[in-house]
């Protein structure tokens, strides 16, 4: 690992683009100075690399994640839409 | 969830009940999944739950159709989700960063390269309380617009709809609480990557 740290400028100005550049959203010019920077710097790829990783695992968390039935039940009576419920 | 879904809005605000009956069917899902991570709370969550969805219905007659329905419902789910929060005690509504606006976004600290953990670990049962204990880190501002944006997957624009705010503050509070969250879980996995770098040499 080189003895490039986050407190010198070229890191903490690039920090400002990092979500646009996961989210792919990032402007050509700023994601070639980016990129340029990732090749020199392997703290800021283990930042981007890691930083990604951490949206990803939240996306994967979510899906599996589902309403408890009785939860859905109570709900359904708390509304008065009991006559609605339909098997789960 | 989005309007792909094409509900009949003139028979919501008309008090359809058969109509509304399916809107709380396919929406309340990923409401009470937001509820949960903002509340980290199932009690708090099917509480706020209930009353997000009855002030829905006393509000779809005056539903003014600016926004989708879906980033209605979560506006109105997230200030449910805001207002439970003030009702606690001060100390755990107080996140460390409370909606710090600002454009200097802290540096990283942790640099643990987490990535290379197998898939199996990351998302294992004590992975996922980590994922969810990190969440609980962040202020509600900044847990609101990553859970509308990352997990909810609305867009910038639909999230600074929910929450009313501009589409700059979104963007820096959403590079904000992901940052937080990778400082999180770096740090939380540090000794396993180290221990890693170990059996590998």
């Amino acid at each position: 690992m080189d003895e490039h740290t986050h407190e010198h400028g070229h890191c903490r100005d690039l920090l400002g683009s990092l979500s646009d550049y996961v989210d792919g959203t990032l402007g050509e010019l700023l994601c070639a100075e980016l990129e340029e920077h990732l090749r020199g710097c392997s703290n800021c790829r283990v930042v981007v690399d890691t930083l990604r990783k951490t949206v990803e695992l939240y996306h994967m968390e979510a899906e599996k994640e589902a309403l408890p039935p009785t939860v859905r039940e109570r709900l359904f009576s708390k509304l008065d839409l009991e006559d609605y419920l339909k098997s789960g | 969830m989005n309007d792909r879904l094409n509900f009949d809005i003139a028979a919501l605000k008309a008090g359809d009940r058969s109509e509304f009956a399916r809107l709380v069917e396919e929406t309340s899902p990923k409401i009470y999944r937001l509820l949960l991570k903002m509340l980290g709370d199932e009690a708090d969550a099917e509480d706020a739950l209930q009353d997000a969805y009855l002030k829905a219905l006393r509000s779809l007659p005056n539903f003014e159709e600016r926004s989708s329905l879906s980033t209605w419902l979560y506006r109105i789910a997230v200030n449910e989700a805001l207002m439970q929060i003030r009702k606690r005690k001060p100390q755990v509504a107080l996140g460390e960063d409370n909606g710090d606006d600002s454009e200097d976004v802290p540096a990283p600290v942790e640099l643990a390269d987490f990535c290379c953990l197998p898939e199996s670990e990351l998302m294992s049962g004590e992975g996922k309380q980590q994922l969810n204990r990190a969440v609980q880190t962040l202020s509600p501002p900044l847990r609101a617009v990553f859970l509308l944006r990352d997990v909810e997957d609305l867009s910038v624009r639909e999230t600074a709809d929910a929450l009313g705010v501009s589409e700059q503050v979104v963007k820096t509070r959403l590079l904000r609480a992901r940052l937080k969250l990778r400082d999180e879980l770096s740090a939380y996995w540090s000794e396993r990557v180290a221990a890693q770098k170990v059996e590998g040499e």
